[in-house]
């Protein structure tokens, strides 16, 4: 166990538990490195890794960026907005195009769930997928579970809520095979519109009353309402859906336990959390974006060192 | 495969204390010098001669730390495995303090220079040493050489330097492996 068992990071479901350990150890040589004075290392100064983002982000592009600097990568972004994608350019030629300057690696966020892994088998680069429609995002739930690890020492055996829009979450697929391969137990809860028929066959249980997944968990994974993917009312009001799946403090001051909050970002304040909670002591939502930048190293790392 | 023992226990447990005396005799009370254990082999080394300069020599204290050199190694993607890292501890700052690197076999000089990289991350030295338990002579790929060694031996390129430890193999003893 000293390599991947894949070329190109697509999802989770890809990977097996061996896999993961790999870049948790590796993540965590990373994070030491990035709390030196001096934040970087050598290894991959010759390779070249294109940002290609026909999505919007910020977190996950900033994050991407640094991890690809401090390990002294040549980096060149590409968003859609500004590019030829406009005038009509596919998405192969697109990416070709960016090849042809001599580019290793490739990190792509698309709308269109499968993007990563039509382009892995069409063009010559090692994939990271940062994102793919509702699909899966592989390095979020990897972070995601590295802070679960690093807050209770292991992920096995632990309960996890994962709470909001499941149906249109790419973070709450990805979250889900991992840690169903690091051996948590899971539980999804939030308005039966949003969450998938037949959700159970992934080996998770559905809970629609939140103070009852809360008083089971030990983490509560909050996801944000996807204004942008919402095509139709799934929920009466905002304001609703608040009240029933919404995290405030006095919910979270009146449970059996202490719980621990995380959130992938951007967080809707006051919408599935309230302020007091994001910023309380039992959340590690900012723990969560440093874990990013040490999780996203050794992924690069790790796959970088299968390009031969 | 044949090997041959190049130093018995005692043999290196005379060494180590020769070169306690020698890091002795150059840095006194240590109380400027930091010792650094290079991953994974040279932290064995470091600790033994921490314990003699500290249970023998009545040193009060000695900084030492581990140091892993893998994100520094210029063969990264040149083999056909991943290179794995090992930890790194280094709770103290070695801006202006005399670094004593640390390892069990120089060899080509290449994991040298990688740590000579390294270390900068963690500040700027006022000098660095290099001590070594085995240098292997005529196989230097780079102009690096110990200020301080164990032996000197000359072992062709096929041959392998063997450096085991009670901590962690059973017994104290350095083979020269011929394949």
């Amino acid at each position: 166990m000293s390599e991947l068992s894949v070329n190109h990071l697509l999802g989770i479901k890809y990977l097996n538990e061996d896999d993961i350990q790999l870049i948790f150890e590796t993540a965590d040589h990373f994070k030491e490195v990035i709390n030196r004075s001096i934040k970087k290392v050598p290894s991959l100064r010759d390779i070249t890794i294109a940002n290609v983002f026909f999505e919007n982000s910020t977190r996950t592009k900033l994050s991407f960026e640094l991890a690809e600097k401090r390990l002294s990568a040549d980096v060149i972004n590409f968003s859609a907005s500004q590019s030829s994608v406009k005038k009509g350019e596919t998405l192969i030629d697109t990416v070709n195009n960016i090849l042809s300057m001599k580019v290793d690696m490739v990190v792509m966020r698309h709308p269109n769930p499968g993007a990563g892994i039509f382009l892995s088998k069409n063009v010559k680069a090692s994939i990271i997928n940062a994102g793919d429609g509702a699909h899966e995002h592989p390095t979020q739930a990897l972070l995601d579970s590295f802070s679960i690890r690093e807050k209770f020492g292991d992920v096995a055996g632990k309960n996890v809520v994962i709470v909001g829009d499941i149906l249109h979450s790419r973070v709450a697929l990805s979250n889900i095979f991992a840690l169903r391969l690091q051996g948590a137990n899971i539980k999804v809860c939030g308005p039966k519109t949003l969450l998938p028929k037949h959700i159970e066959t992934l080996g998770v249980e559905v809970e629609t009353d939140l103070r009852k997944a809360l008083n089971w968990c030990d983490v509560a994974n909050m996801l944000r309402i996807q204004n942008e993917r919402l095509d139709i009312s799934y929920f009466p009001t905002t304001r609703e859906y608040t009240q029933q799946f919404g995290v405030n403090k006095m919910l979270l001051d009146s449970l059996d336990k202490e719980i621990v909050i995380m959130h992938p970002g951007p967080i809707n304040r006051g919408v599935e959390i309230t302020s007091d909670v994001a910023d309380s002591k039992q959340s590690i939502i900012l723990n969560q974006v440093e874990n990013g930048v040490a999780i996203r190293m050794a992924v690069i790392y790790l796959l970088a060192s299968k390009i031969k | 495969m044949s090997q041959k023992v190049l130093l018995s226990s005692k043999e290196i447990n005379i060494i180590l204390h020769r070169l306690a005396c020698q890091l002795l005799e150059n840095h006194l009370d240590f109380s400027n010098t930091v010792l650094i254990g290079l991953q994974p082999r040279g932290t064995y080394v470091a600790e033994r001669l921490t314990k003699i300069l500290k249970n023998e020599y009545g040193v009060k204290k000695i900084d030492v730390g581990f140091l892993d050199i893998t994100f520094y190694r210029d063969d990264f993607r040149r083999g056909d495995k991943t290179l794995e890292a090992t930890e790194t501890k280094i709770d103290f700052l070695v801006e202006d303090k005399r670094v004593v690197l640390i390892d069990d076999v120089l060899y080509t000089g290449r994991s040298i220079r990688a740590a000579l990289t390294a270390i900068q991350s963690f500040g700027r030295p006022a000098e660095i040493e290099l001590l070594t338990l085995i240098d292997r002579r005529f196989s230097r790929h780079l102009p690096i050489q110990p200020n301080y060694r164990g032996r000197q031996v000359d072992a062709i390129n096929e041959e392998k330097v063997k450096v085991m430890w009670k901590e962690n193999d059973g017994e104290d003893i350095i083979y020269l492996i011929k394949n």
